[in-house]
């Protein structure tokens, strides 16, 4: 990643045309869109200030096609506002968000909500359809594929139930199922899975799993679960609290194995963030930052730590 | 058929009181309803009754279509996009407490004795109750639902055919229903001069002949098509907010 293509997009973001109508129907098919290798979110000196202080304040971080981030820290600390940043809501002020080698129909993005994502007026199906409706897909395209996507997420016969009929998990279903629907290359996730119970989480934790699997859009997860973030990401990157900055970028060893919560390094790995998340809450966005080996570094500056990541290379 | 089932119990009642209320006032005063019934049956049958009929559904529908034509997107435009609602939320505020009836003498001299001025009216009085609803539904509505179809790329266009039409329908449509007894009360005072047509004009024409019984079948149809109008508005709620009672588990 040493000379960057430029040619990416600045700034907001969304769902391009469909080109690839015609391919399968359903959520995970990798073979349609080759040109997304080489994809790179970059993100440098990233500032938003609501007017009353800095709420994310110098935040850098580099993603390639096929990582995970996690991104924890304490509640308020400004994660949303840099999910609602990537998605292109809102536009910062100051610093930049660059895509590299956005394939040529454009840049997909998709985010997935806690809640208020799925419209209580418009059924399973409609709700599904909806970014495809928005794309211009004709009604029998689009009433295929969303009927593939409600069953590969399993939830074949509620297509035409309303979402205050389904539980909280088949809503969130629903929801991811919506917003992978337009074959995103990158999915935004804000605290997706907060609302529901320990049970419902773990499953959908491996259905989401499967899914990036097949498609390997770049993910952006913001979450305030440890173990969550130690499941989901394949970095994990710790912010303080307000203003954000970086405390901590940990790659993370346990990603993708078969049954990461009893991997050896998951435990020291979930102490590692907690112990991140208690400094950065203390030290209010100090410059100091953890290194992934668990001491504390230097001055070194965490914008410069969190450039230690893959991009670096 | 549902509806007939649900007035019945409520119905049989009120024949009851009626019953009691003709012995009381002697059957000149209030006919009792056996009688009254079939003098309301036996009109039914003459084309004048339809004509009258007719000529109320008329005004009464095309004023609140016409409320509904005007208020609701402009409410739906107050309620969501603070600029508009700066502007015009507080010459509805300062007009709203006026009762429009009052205009109706005006409204006659500028424009006519026939049904513009009346459906106006209508549309005057109906209007301001779904315009002020309207906007409350829209500012209610959670930005975060804004927030989440913006996400998806979607246009404003889209915007309010996709979210903020149907967020707002439910309350609206109460909002219509509860104009369309309003409507009604309106359209009894705007028939009752200046006009050969209408039930209203029906009322008072037989009133003024001492004619008691006709009087009471126009009253009878008055509050016929109030019913009618109610139920109408409780089927387009069933027909576009399923969701809404889904929701409250109705």
């Amino acid at each position: 990643m040493s000379a960057p293509d430029v040619s990416g997009i600045t700034g907001v973001m969304g769902p391009a045309g469909l080109a690839d109508a015609a391919g399968s129907p359903g959520l995970g098919d990798a073979s349609a869109r080759p040109a997304r290798r080489g994809l790179a979110l970059r993100v440098t000196n990233l500032r938003r200030d609501y007017g009353q202080g800095p709420v994310l304040d110098g935040l850098s971080f580099c993603l390639n096609a096929g990582d995970t981030l996690s991104v924890l820290g304490p509640s308020g600390c400004g994660k949303s506002t840099l999910l609602t940043l990537l998605a292109g809501l809102d536009r910062p002020d100051g610093g930049e968000i660059r895509l590299e080698a956005v394939p040529p129909d454009g840049l997909r993005s998709s985010v997935m909500f806690q809640d208020y994502g799925l419209f209580p007026w418009k059924t399973v199906e409609d709700n599904v359809a909806l970014p495809l409706r928005l794309a211009g897909l004709g009604r029998a395209a689009r009433r295929e594929r969303v009927a593939a996507a409600l069953e590969e997420m399993g939830l074949g016969g509620l297509g035409r139930r309303w979402p205050a009929r389904l539980s909280g998990g088949q809503r969130q279903r629903v929801a991811l199922a919506r917003a992978l629907i337009t074959r995103p290359d990158l999915l935004l996730m804000d605290e997706p899975f907060s609302s529901l119970d320990a049970l419902t989480r773990a499953r959908l934790h491996g259905t989401l799993l499967d899914l990036w699997r097949r498609r390997r859009p770049i993910c952006v997860l913001v979450t305030h679960s440890v173990e969550e973030a130690a499941l989901l990401g394949r970095y994990i990157m710790v912010l303080s609290a307000l203003p954000a900055r970086v405390v901590a970028w940990l790659g993370n060893p346990c990603f993708g194995a078969p049954r990461a919560a009893s991997h050896p390094g998951f435990f020291d790995l979930t102490r590692r963030l907690h112990a991140a998340l208690a400094a950065g809450a203390a030290r209010a966005g100090a410059k100091d930052s953890f290194r992934a080996d668990g001491t504390s570094g230097g001055a070194g500056g965490a914008a410069a730590h969190a450039g230690d990541g893959p991009c670096a290379r | 058929m549902r509806a007939l089932i649900r007035y019945a119990p409520a119905l049989a009642f009120l024949l009851l009181l009626w019953q009691l209320g003709s012995a009381a006032l002697g059957t000149f005063l209030l006919p009792p309803p056996v009688e009254l019934l079939g003098l309301f049956g036996r009109s039914l049958l003459t084309r004048l009754f339809w004509e009258h009929m007719g000529a109320s559904a008329w005004r009464a529908v095309a004023g609140l279509a016409l409320a509904w034509g005007a208020a609701f997107p402009l409410g739906l435009a107050m309620g969501h996009a603070r600029r508009v609602d700066r502007v015009a939320a507080p010459l509805v505020f300062l007009t709203y407490p006026l009762p429009k009836i009052v205009l109706l003498p005006f409204f006659l001299t500028l424009f006519g004795l026939g049904d513009a001025p009346r459906i106006l009216l209508i549309a005057l009085t109906a209007g301001y109750q779904i315009l002020v609803v309207t906007r409350a539904a829209a500012a209610r509505l959670d930005r975060r639902y804004v927030d989440s179809f913006r996400s998806l790329g979607g246009s404003t266009r889209a915007l309010v055919c996709h979210v903020l039409v149907p967020a707002a329908l439910p309350e609206a449509l109460t909002a219509l229903r509860l104009a369309s007894g309003t409507a009604v009360a309106v359209l009894f005072m705007a028939e009752s001069f200046a006009t050969r047509r209408g039930l209203g004009f029906m009322i008072m024409d037989a009133w003024g002949r001492g004619d008691q019984a006709e009087m009471l079948c126009a009253i009878l149809a008055m509050s016929a098509l109030g019913v009618l109008l109610h139920e109408g508005c409780g089927g387009l709620e069933r027909l576009f907010c399923r969701w809404k009672r889904v929701e409250t588990g109705r």
